[in-house]
């Protein structure tokens, strides 16, 4: 008999042990839905580790720091949040992108993050807005940027053993916004063929002061793209800056072609994106 | 028009009578049914999408604990069945997913452990991919001994072309020199699926006694019966096939996939075997609509009169010849329009994907998709309103058509004028949006409809139909008996029994349904409401003649007598036993259903993605027994039609092998891509059924490919030719133009 053990420890100590000393394969169990669907038709022995008992894996924290954003909240709880909102717009639309109604109420932006994948809506705006992964292990805890945490298709930076214990989001320069699109070729219920998130930071006079530019979707990983984020910074987001950051963008890009798009398509409208975003966020920023 | 209110019963808006099982999750679908004993019986499928099977090794299959047993083709008792060869592949796999060989074994687990074990030696072809490759002059064949017949003389060689047809009226080199303009086109379609919800699945039992039963979900059990009974030398009497709840079929669950398989693998094992398709399977394995590449040629007057139309068609039928609607197609492509000079030329090509399967209309969307964007093209060139120039062209009574008959009444001009007239027609066009109108015509059939109904001691009824329920029809038949009887429409039940319980009905498709079945359960009701008088006139010792049926009683003509059905139901047993009616007929006079649609799109320029912004389907439908279900299949028609048209498509790599088969990347619309789509119910009584019926079903899915190719031509100032219109198409053809 194939053997699938669940276990929903209350702290992080208990979870690190759990990962650390099985001696089955073991997944840290978040919103389940990457998880779940990957593991149907896979008879494997396995170990489960439910995160979601773990009160600060499901709690979102605002201070004058920023956002500390426990990875397993859901993302209908994310959306639901008026103060988190305010000041990441573009993250909190980034994950109610994902899935339908029904998934919204368990998938989560650590489960998003942790789970690599290329297209992850949320990640190019997490890129954006600066992001730090707090990683926790047998080895003790350790903190990395969301841009080096992602290293592969499915694949991060965490060893057997550790866990996404916190996303920090630090808190933004005044007169900053943020901004994600992707494009799919229906409305909902689609993988990103390719996904921009931007932060904007304006000074007094409507002069872009600082940028982020991220790209999904386009490459194995998302992209931080500091070229785009130079065309933008220094201009008042005429449209000349806004075309050189999409021409940026597009040049950064490192699509292949399958069923969901072709390069040179994916190319051209991360850039339309780029630009859509950079826009959007902007007007935010200065609103 | 017809008027509603000579009718008691049926045009209302009834609650529908399967609706508590479906919202309640009652309903039993086809993987609904577990039985005692029972196995899982799993297909394995060809990795490849071209290869010879030099040899199939099931030993170590066999002897895995848990198999009961194993079948390959060499276990189909009659071969020479015409679809034996897609049920399980003898020499060659000819597609990606096509059934090689399958198991049955405890677990579903152990099944699909076991296919694992079965050695297959394919030698891999090259697979021939679509209608280029296959008629290239030096193309693999997939059938060496394929030589295309329809041609003036046998062809010497070989080719991948199965047939070849011809139709033709009038003089088309003639009509031609008559006309001032003539546009030729060529337009592609891809190959698309019917995208029904519910997996094929059942449950088939073998009993040592020679009993059979197969509970699956099925347009047709009657033809699941016909179709594995000869393949597996059953006779009808000993195989009972159960049509469970269907979750959609749309043409594509009027074969036989599975049910034979299980059947044989029963039979080996002594157990009941369940098999279930996954999404993954249903792509791969079950029947798609033809990929076509259509030329069409159009000349007209300068005021507006066609002088001629001339059609060049090609359809793929995957890798089994003459399977392509391509009949239908040569048929269909212009008979919305009177036009005296009209030619059509049609091939049917195999290519090394599925056997292609019936489609809401088969073969007609392609071809008229072709004719329609000419036409628009046409009216533009002509400056004048695409309604107009329809309407100056359209086929009405007496037109005669290419395919052999007149014309009888029919509803093309009213539905034009219905689609003039429309609030949607009326609107203003915003800027950057498109505007299409097409038109569809469809044949619609009768024939063989088998009806029951038994009354019960206490008055009720209960109709027996043998279709199966695909869209409503249930609460028609209840309906129409309830109106010939003139009793309230919950006096009835309509169930779909077995097909022990009632004799042959042809299979639920051709929107022949409340048409034909429709008229078998009017003429079962005329018997019981025949019965009826003759138990009265017993009672009152009068002759039959002498009573009348008048608002559900019987009346005595000559007195003040009255008899409620109640009454002479309760009383049946002393005046000759039960009552029961029959209809068993042929129904003949099946009215076509014209259709006409308005579409309008909104590209952005900047992605190429193409947004249907608002959408009106008008049709005929001779009399809407229950106008909720009739719009219900024009909302469904439009919505297949506009996925045709925007994003689904199979995509195969360079290798043969399909892509998308899942409903993530096959992209059928979801109800947030669509607006509502508004409809219009446009009444010209079919003369051939008693309130005027005519089928419709499958006209809606016609026009929305040419209505959305022609908005989003618009919409971008280009015109689009080929199908599907999905963001990286439209973004290159805008790029190029510009
Ligand atoms: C119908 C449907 C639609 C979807 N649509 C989208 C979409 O539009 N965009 C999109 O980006 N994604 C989409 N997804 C994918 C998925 O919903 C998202 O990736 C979601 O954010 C995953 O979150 P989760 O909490 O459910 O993750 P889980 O499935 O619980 O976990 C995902 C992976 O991360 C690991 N993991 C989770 N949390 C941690 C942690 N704290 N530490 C270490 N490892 C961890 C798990 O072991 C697993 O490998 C869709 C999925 C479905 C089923």
């Amino acid at each position: 008999m194939v053997s699938v053990v669940y276990e929903a420890p209350d702290s992080i100590q208990d979870a690190v042990k759990l990962l650390a000393t099985s001696k089955v394969k073991a997944n840290v169990l978040a919103g389940g839905t990457d998880l779940l669907v990957q593991m149907r038709g896979q008879h494997e022995p396995r170990l489960i580790v439910d995160v979601k008992k773990i009160a600060s894996m499901m709690a979102a924290n605002v201070s004058a720091d920023g956002v500390a954003l426990g990875p397993a909240v859901p993302s209908a709880e994310l959306s639901a949040r008026d103060d988190i909102k305010a000041i990441f717009p573009g993250l909190v639309e980034a994950a109610y992108l994902i899935g339908s109604t029904q998934v919204q109420g368990r998938c989560s932006v650590g489960g998003n993050l942790c789970n690599s994948s290329p297209a992850a809506d949320t990640i190019p705006a997490l890129i954006a807005n600066r992001a730090q992964c707090v990683i926790e292990g047998p080895d003790g805890e350790r903190t990395v940027a969301v841009e080096d945490f992602v290293t592969g298709v499915q694949r991060n930076c965490m060893t057997k053993g550790e866990l996404l214990t916190m996303i920090k989001l630090p808190q933004p320069a005044p007169r900053t916004s943020d901004a994600y699109l992707r494009f799919i070729p229906r409305t909902e219920m689609d993988i990103a063929v390719a996904g921009a998130g931007v932060s904007i930071t304006l000074g007094e006079d409507g002069t872009c002061t600082d940028a982020r530019v991220a790209i999904g979707a386009v490459a194995v990983t998302a992209l931080l793209v500091p070229e785009a984020a130079a065309a933008l910074i220094g201009s008042k987001l005429d449209d000349a800056a806004l075309q050189a950051a999409a021409d940026a963008a597009s040049a950064a890009s490192k699509p292949i072609t399958d069923r969901r798009g072709t390069i040179e398509y994916r190319k051209h409208v991360v850039g339309v994106l780029v630009k859509r975003a950079a826009k959007i966020a902007a007007e935010r920023a200065g609103g | 028009m017809s008027e509603a209110q000579d009718y008691k019963y049926i045009g209302q808006r009834t609650i529908r009578p399967d609706g508590y099982d479906k919202v309640t999750g009652r309903a039993n679908y086809a993987a609904d049914l577990a039985l005692p004993n029972m196995i899982w019986g799993k297909v394995l499928r060809s990795p490849h999408a071209h290869a010879k099977i030099k040899s199939i090794d099931t030993s170590a299959a066999e002897a895995h604990p848990d198999v009961f047993a194993v079948a390959t083709h060499a276990d189909i008792p009659n071969q020479r069945n015409p679809g034996a060869l897609n049920i399980l592949a003898k020499d060659k796999a000819l597609y990606h997913g096509h059934a090689v060989a399958a198991v049955a074994a405890r677990t579903e687990q152990a099944a699909e452990e076991a296919l694992g074990l079965i050695k297959v030696d394919y030698e891999v072809l090259t697979p021939v991919m679509n209608l280029d490759d296959a008629m290239a002059p030096n193309a693999p064949l997939i059938h060496d001994q394929l030589f295309t017949n329809g041609l003036p003389e046998k062809p010497s060689k070989p080719s991948n072309v199965a047939s070849r047809m011809e139709m033709s009226k009038g003089d088309i080199e003639a009509g031609f020199k008559e006309a001032d303009i003539v546009i030729e086109r060529e337009f592609r379609t891809p190959t698309v699926h019917q995208g029904y919800i519910e997996p094929h699945a059942c449950t088939v039992r073998y009993d040592a006694d020679g009993q059979s039963m197969i509970w699956c979900s099925t347009q047709g059990h009657f033809d699941v019966r016909g179709s594995t009974a000869n393949m597996l030398n059953i006779e009808h009497s000993k195989l009972k096939v159960i049509a469970s709840e269907i979750g959609g079929g749309f043409g594509g669950k009027t074969t036989v996939y599975i049910e034979p398989v299980a059947m044989i693998l029963s039979r080996k094992s002594g157990r009941p075997v369940k098999i279930q398709m996954d999404r993954d399977e249903v792509f791969k394995g079950s029947g798609p609509a033809s990929a076509t590449r259509n030329k069409v040629k159009i000349g007209a007057r300068k005021d507006g009169t066609i002088t001629a139309m001339e059609a060049h068609l090609y359809y793929e039928s995957g890798a089994f010849p003459g399977a392509a609607p391509l009949g239908p197609g040569c048929m269909t492509i212009f008979t919305p329009y009177d036009v005296e000079n009209q030619y059509v030329e049609g091939f049917d090509v195999v290519v090394n994907k599925p056997k292609v399967a019936a489609y809401r209309a088969p073969g007609a969307p392609q071809s008229e998709f072709a004719c329609e964007m000419v036409i628009n093209e046409l009216a533009d060139e002509l400056g004048i309103d695409p309604i107009d120039f329809r309407l100056k062209n359209a086929a009405k009574e007496d037109t005669q058509t290419l395919y052999g008959p007149k014309l009888k009444a029919v509803g093309l001009v009213e539905c034009l004028e219905a689609a003039k007239s429309s609030p949607h027609y009326q609107s203003a066009l915003e800027q950057g949006v498109g505007r299409g109108v097409a038109a569809g015509f469809w044949f619609n059939i009768g024939g063989v409809s088998s009806v029951i109904i038994n009354m019960n001691p206490d008055g009720t009824g209960t109709v027996l139909e043998g279709s199966p329920d695909i869209g409503g029809s249930r609460a028609s038949m209840q309906m129409m008996a309830a109106e010939e009887l003139q009793l309230p429409i919950e006096t009835f039940t309509t169930i779909i029994p077995d097909t022990a319980h009632l004799a042959h009905n042809d299979t639920t498709g051709g929107s022949r349904t409340t048409f034909a079945t429709g008229m078998a359960v009017i003429e079962a009701a005329a018997d019981v409401v025949r019965q009826f008088k003759e138990r009265a006139a017993a009672v009152w010792n009068v002759t039959p003649e002498q009573v009348q049926w008048t608002d559900g009683v019987a009346i005595n003509a000559n007195g003040e007598d009255k008899m409620t059905a109640a009454e002479i139901c309760a009383n049946a047993g002393r005046t000759g036993g039960q009552i029961t009616g029959r209809g068993n007929i042929n129904a003949r006079g099946a009215g076509p259903s014209f259709g006409v649609h308005i579409a309008d799109i909104k590209v952005d320029r900047e992605t190429g993605k193409a947004d249907v912004v608002r959408y009106t389907a008008i049709q005929d439908a001779g009399k809407a027994i229950h106008p909720s279900y009739v719009e219900g299949q024009y909302q469904g028609g439009a919505a297949q039609g506009i996925g045709w048209s925007m994003n689904e498509e199979y995509i195969y790599n360079k290798d043969g092998l399909l892509e998308n088969p899942g409903f993530l990347d096959y992209r059928i619309p979801l109800a947030s891509d669509l607006p509502m789509i508004e409809t219009i119910i446009v009444e010209v009584p079919n003369s051939f059924h008693p309130y005027g019926v005519r089928g419709v079903g499958e006209t809606g899915i016609i026009p929305p490919l040419a209505a959305c190719g022609t908005a989003v031509s618009k919409s971008i100032g280009i015109r689009m030719t080929e199908l599907p219109l999905s963001p990286p198409r439209i973004l290159k053809a805008i790029q190029e133009a510009s």
